[in-house]
């Protein structure tokens, strides 16, 4: 046989075949087993299988083609997190990085957002967190009951949303999801040490150097809407049942600060205000927000919906952060 | 190498007779295609309708994550791969001057494709993903008759163009056989799971997600198409030589440029950059072969505009130009900080796969079936099909382009999040009136295809002919 291509199909379909299949190893194999040796990032832990089985949940919903979980080293993520390292993905498969953004980036959200209370009402249904959201509801995660029976975990859905005369119960499956979010914490990193732009949250160069740019106001709207809106909502009156009006509260119009800014930083349970329990939790957010982010969003409260009290600095948080 | 400028250029005179066997079959692929269509677009239509209305259908099997995967696979694996495959089931027994080496294996390799794509739509309605990894989800037991099917379309077309009557492999068969090969590689190593944990996993992701579109759809039509456009033209392809660099470095640029999909990833940096710099080489294949079927065209408009078939293939030829251009443009880090994550991708996915492929597709269906039926669709309803098809894609691609820069404009902003949902809606809202138009189109071209069925075609002509090949 000629070495000729044209007419030679067996030289042809074997070049055609060989080449990108060695093309292949090289670019995609080889790379993908370098990609397998990448060893842990310190303080990553394994998720239990509980957890795992809310993995499974996330699969099965297919919730990765509207949520990503990575942060990449870009200013505008700077809301997820820290820039996502190859060793934060260890224990992570099948792999879940995403490529769509509809929703918000979730590879920090068990920081950002850890109320057991909250995602469950997500769950149930986005719009009684989320007026704005496009996310499914996942109604099937949910058992609706006549009566609660003992173990149950009732999930406090507030009008109009509640079945009427019944109850909302939780199921295995939306306990293990939740349970999925509060793991998927990013371990913090030395990343001075890796030789990378640092941008972790608190005290970062980067982070407060670009929130020093932008304007306090904006930079607190946006923290806000960010971070907090979705319990105590974007008019700050809150949601009964998950989280207090800041409208005229008396620790956010109070002169000192100090009992406001203790709050942001670590969060707050248990506590009865304006008559009401909540069974949720108020998350901290000290590893969360920088200095600078924890005074503008605080100002944003105290200036905002009528309220009027006493503006913070960046030096009032770094005090209260240290004591 | 060196005969390559003098090859089969004009060869490709018509075969008068048809082989009436191998017209059913062909009719048989393109009925499933058909309605693996509509089904697919119908789900997509779903999908994009929930964006607007959440609480629409709020079912467990009619869900967002789960139907999303059903839109894209039933579309990939449903209707343009058969429908590919039903076209190459004439384009390569022709220009081989063979006979379709088996018929029986053509249709067990149908019914497999069929078997997953139904399986597989239902599996996933279930819940059962193969880990939410874009254009493989169908679960590992789907994966094994699916690449069966491939193998005996591999098979089988080596085997027809062994048998060829003519010493020289016509550049179509290259392309076709090719994309089947390189399929069968990408879908192995995409199933396996030896390399596949953690990171491994999004090194291989990128890689097969970028290579089902660069190695399967993009070689196959393209093959196709360099049959299609001279013999529609009645004219030979401009330049058959620029067909053979196309096909080298299709393979050589093309298999490089997976990790293209996780730019600013923590995948390795210098595959991101390998990705992007052959992202810019793909122009080579892209621009050869555009260029090539656009010369090819040029002077001809007259025939084109009397034509049903060639307007789809013009639309085609420059939607893959247009939209492997722009996913050039996309993988420069410094666009893609502005667009990946939004639905600017959606929109190029939507240009490359039904600008380009689907389009493709459509005219070789239009221009190929009435000859071998002896049977024509009304050119009023091919009309409705084409206008309402092109028509509803640039609708959808205004919207997902416009919206998606909009997205990416509010997250460089740094407003809330919820910003860049709320900005979406009106986008999402025409992205749904851009679907509903291409869906119509569909069950225009449904009712196109039933016009040109097989109506009094003996059911065995076997006899007539091998008189005929042996003529
Ligand atoms: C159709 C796209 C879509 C799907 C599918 C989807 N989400 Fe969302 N998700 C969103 C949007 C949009 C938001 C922002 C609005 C909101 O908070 O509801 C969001 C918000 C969230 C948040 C809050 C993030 C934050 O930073 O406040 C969590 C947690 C979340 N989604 C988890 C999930 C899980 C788990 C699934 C799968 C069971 C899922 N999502 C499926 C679109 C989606
Ligand atoms: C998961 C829901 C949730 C999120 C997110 C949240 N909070 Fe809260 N917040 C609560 C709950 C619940 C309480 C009441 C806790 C209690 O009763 O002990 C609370 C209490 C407070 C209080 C104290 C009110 C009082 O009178 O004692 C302040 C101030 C506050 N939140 C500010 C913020 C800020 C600022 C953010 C964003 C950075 C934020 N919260 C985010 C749920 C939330």
């Amino acid at each position: 046989m000629k070495f000729d291509f044209h007419r030679n199909h067996f030289l042809l379909y074997n070049t055609a075949f060989w080449g990108f299949l060695v093309l292949s190893l090289i670019i995609a194999v080889g790379p993908a087993f370098r990609a397998m040796q990448t060893p842990p990032t310190p303080g990553l832990v394994e998720l239990t299988p509980e957890e795992q089985r809310g993995r499974d949940v996330y699969v099965r919903e297919g919730c990765s083609y509207c949520h990503s979980q990575q942060v990449r080293p870009l200013e505008m993520d700077l809301p997820y997190g820290r820039p996502s390292a190859a060793g934060d993905f260890v224990y992570a498969t099948p792999q879940l990085l995403g490529t769509q953004r509809t929703g918000p980036d979730l590879a920090n959200i068990g920081n950002r957002q850890p109320d057991e209370t909250w995602h469950l009402l997500h769950f149930y249904n986005p719009r009684i967190v989320v007026p704005e959201s496009v996310m499914p509801a996942f109604p099937w995660l949910f058992h609706v009951k006549d009566r609660e029976e003992p173990g149950d975990i009732v999930v406090p859905v507030p009008e109009p949303y509640k079945p009427a005369g019944k109850v909302v119960v939780a199921t295995r499956d939306v306990l293990s999801l939740v349970a999925y979010m509060q793991a998927l914490r990013q371990p913090k990193l030395d990343l001075k040490a890796l030789g990378m732009a640092e941008a972790t949250p608190s005290g970062s160069p980067a982070a407060e150097a670009a929130s020093s740019a932008t304007d306090e106001a904006a930079l607190g709207a946006q923290v806000y809407a960010n971070n907090c809106a979705r319990c105590h909502q974007a008019n700050g009156q809150g949601l009964a049942g998950i989280a207090p009006s800041l409208v005229g509260d008396p620790v956010v119009t109070a002169a000192d600060p100090t009992e406001h800014i203790r709050i942001v930083l670590e969060g707050l349970s248990g506590r009865r205000i304006g008559g009401q329990e909540y069974p949720g939790r108020m998350p901290a957010f000290a590893d969360v927000l920088t200095d600078a982010e924890i005074a503008a969003v605080i100002n944003h409260e105290r200036s905002s919906w009528g309220n009027n009290a006493p503006k913070v600095t960046v030096e009032d948080v770094r005090r209260v952060r240290g004591q | 190498m060196g005969s390559a400028s003098i090859l089969p250029k004009v060869r490709l005179q018509e075969f008068l007779e048809e082989d009436p066997a191998l017209t059913r079959l062909i009719y048989e692929y393109l009925v499933w295609a058909t309605v693996w269509l509509i089904f697919g677009t119908l789900v997509g239509l779903l999908v994009s309708i929930k964006l607007s209305v959440p609480d629409f259908l709020p079912y467990e099997w009619l869900s967002f994550g789960r139907l999303r995967q059903i839109h894209t696979n039933t579309v990939f694996w449903g209707f343009l791969s058969p429908a590919m495959v039903a076209l190459a089931l004439y384009v390569v027994p022709r220009t081989s001057r063979a006979r379709l080496h088996s018929f029986t294996l053509a249709r067990i390799a149908l019914w497999l494709w069929n078997f997953v794509v139904a399986a597989g739509a239902v599996t996933l309605a279930l819940g059962y993903s193969n880990g939410n990894q874009e254009f493989r989800e169908y679960i590992w037991p789907l994966a094994i008759p699916f690449a069966s099917g491939l193998l005996l379309h591999v098979y089988n077309f080596y085997q027809t163009i062994a048998a060829r009557r003519i010493r020289e492999i016509y550049i179509s068969n290259w392309y076709i056989l090719a994309a089947a090969l390189w399929t069968a590689v990408l879908y192995t190593i995409g199933y396996l799971p030896w390399w596949q944990y953690n990171l491994g996993q999004t090194v291989i992701q990128g890689y097969f997600m970028h290579m089902g579109v660069g190695m399967w759809f993009t070689p196959f039509v393209v093959g196709l198409t360099y049959y299609f456009l001279p013999k529609f033209l009645n004219r030979p392809i401009y330049s058959y030589a620029l067909g053979v660099l196309g096909f080298w470095t299709q393979m050589i640029f093309y298999s490089l440029i997976g990790t293209h999909h996780y730019i600013y990833s923590p995948v390795a940096w210098w595959l991101q950059t390998t990705a992007i710099v052959f992202s810019v080489g793909m122009l080579v294949p892209v621009w050869a072969g555009t260029g090539n079927f656009l010369l090819t065209m040029s002077g001809k408009w007259d025939t084109i505009r009397r034509s049903y078939s060639l307007p789809f293939i013009v639309v085609g030829v420059i939607f893959y130009g247009l939209a492997s251009t722009q996913g050039t443009i996309e993988s420069f880090r410094s666009a893609n900080v502005l667009w990946h994550f939004t639905n600017f991708t959606v929109g190029h996915a939507h240009a490359a796969m039904y600008g380009f492929v689907a389009f493709l597709v459509w005219g070789g269906i239009y221009g190929l079936l009435p000859r071998l039926t002896h049977r024509e669709p009304s050119i009023w309803a091919v009309g409705v099909h084409f206008w309402f098809a092109l028509l509803g894609l640039l609708i959808m691609l205004f919207a997902l382009s416009v919206g998606g820069t909009v997205q990416g404009l509010s997250w460089i902003a740094k407003q809330p999040f919820i910003d860049s949902v709320v900005k979406m809606a009106p986008y999402w809202l025409w992205r749904s009136v851009g679907g509903l138009l291409m869906v119509a189109s569909h069950f225009v071209f449904a009712y196109n295809v039933w016009r040109m069925r097989p109506v009094g075609v003996p059911r065995d002509a076997a006899a007539r002919v091998t008189a005929e090949v042996a003529a």
